[in-house]
């Protein structure tokens, strides 16, 4: 799935040893690269606030397909039919995957996986805040897989050419299964266009609640985004917050037409002048409240995912106790 | 959080032969406590739409890499070497295709 708080500070990367006085020509070859458009690999020598900012991305996007799986995670049991149940495992099994490939590219920037975890489980390091709003009905699924993974793909994208070689590696594994999320969802809500009044209500109703909730996955605007400008000049970035939105509005207009539903914004519509529909104001106030630990499900969402992987700690010890005895009966039976 | 396991679990590198004739090629890392495990949790994570016929795990600490400072010394030297490469010589155009 996807993080939209890409550069929404946390504390995550601050603990990495800070390098020593780079020589200038070392600086010099590194812009030189990224201004050529090349990447730039794990042993490359890279400037700290680069570093940084890989780190927290990178992580947080990790962070993000992690706790991405507990809405969704909730309706597996829950699933109208076994086809729709087995296609949501895959999907979820999907994010469980794109963490563990974000993980591995965020720890060869020389963080590790339980420095990472530990900002995660600690609640100083930040996550998308679209899981913190909860799965009410059948149809927020198909509208997480439509909307939300629709705009993580329109993110996701332009991060297969980011200038850090694992990072843009991993994303081009992650937006190739990124596109049946997208569909699946959309599907699931065409059926359920096609059943009862009851059925076509509720997929509105979960239109409702989280059309605007997407729109803010692209983050704060131009204006109002530090980072942004760096991450630019770095290459990290390529596309802005609010150009990847606008993007991602124009896509979506006419597939909810196709579905039959109304997108609710009443100051969205086509400007011919500017080739774009226009939109209405996101309510900013209410996505950093939800940033800084106050939505609807923030504490809950954490807190599984502590008790997760709590519960899993004697699994962890068991394999690695396992290890370590076949390791040493190997070495007896050398002896 | 107590996670002592995970620090302990080494770091494995994977390579997936995608299709029988292939190579196996560099796909990404992943913590497992030993080669098996490793080889499992390979599979579901980047195995799970019959990417692969077969897969390698190699430890992370087994691969000793060219240092990227002298980049320069090990690969500009073939740089003025032209004559190893087949359109160095000119053939006359009857002989065709050689």
């Amino acid at each position: 799935m996807y993080t939209q708080a890409m550069d929404i500070p946390d504390d995550s990367g601050k603990k990495l040893a800070a390098v020593s006085n780079a020589p200038s020509d070392r600086e010099a070859a590194f812009e030189a690269r990224i201004d050529a458009d090349g990447r730039i690999e794990p042993q490359d020598w890279m400037p700290e606030a680069y570093r940084r900012t890989l780190v927290r991305q990178i992580s947080q996007h990790a962070h993000s397909e992690i706790v991405g799986m507990l809405p969704e995670g909730n309706w597996i049991s829950r699933a109208p039919s076994l086809k729709r149940k087995a296609i949501l495992i895959a999907k979820v099994q999907d994010e469980g995957g794109h963490g563990l490939y974000l993980y591995s590219a965020a720890e060869t920037l020389g963080t590790s996986r339980d420095q990472m975890l530990e900002g995660l489980h600690s609640g100083k390091a930040k996550y998308s805040s679209i899981f913190n709003y909860p799965t009410l009905n059948w149809a927020d699924v198909g509208v997480i897989g439509w909307l939300v993974d629709g705009a993580a793909i329109m993110n996701q994208v332009p991060l297969c050419r980011c200038s850090y070689g694992p990072y843009a590696r991993a994303m081009v594994r992650v937006c190739k299964e990124e596109s049946f999320h997208q569909r699946q969802g959309y599907e699931a809500l065409l059926v359920m266009m096609k059943g009862t009044d009851e059925q076509r209500a509720m997929v509105q109703d979960a239109v409702n609640r989280y059309w605007w909730k997407c729109l803010a996955m692209f983050g704060p605007p131009d204006a109002d985004s530090p980072h942004s400008a760096q991450g630019m000049r770095w290459g990290i970035k390529r596309i802005s917050n609010d150009d990847l939105r606008q993007k991602f509005i124009d896509a979506t207009v006419p597939q909810a037409k196709v579905l039959g539903v109304t997108l609710p914004d009443p100051d969205l519509k086509w400007n011919e002048a500017r080739g774009h529909y226009d939109y209405g104001q996101i309510d900013w106030a209410e996505f950093w409240n939800t940033v800084e630990g106050n939505g609807p499900c923030n504490k809950e969402r954490l807190a599984t995912r502590v008790k997760a992987h709590n519960d899993g700690q004697w699994v962890r010890d068991a394999a690695q106790a396992y290890a370590r005895k076949q390791k040493e009966r190997a070495l007896k039976e050398a002896a | 959080m107590n996670t002592p396991a995970l620090k302990d679990w080494p770091l494995w590198e994977v390579f997936v032969r995608s299709k029988q004739g292939l190579e196996h090629k560099h796909c990404g890392s992943l913590h497992a406590a030993d080669a098996a495990q490793a080889l499992h949790m390979a599979r579901d994570v980047y195995t799970r739409r019959q990417e692969g016929v077969s897969i390698w795990v190699v430890p992370s600490v087994a691969i000793t890499a060219s240092n990227p400072d002298d980049k320069g010394e090990l690969f500009d030297p073939a740089a003025d070497k032209i004559y190893r490469h087949p359109t160095f010589y000119e053939i006359p155009e009857e002989v065709g295709h050689m």
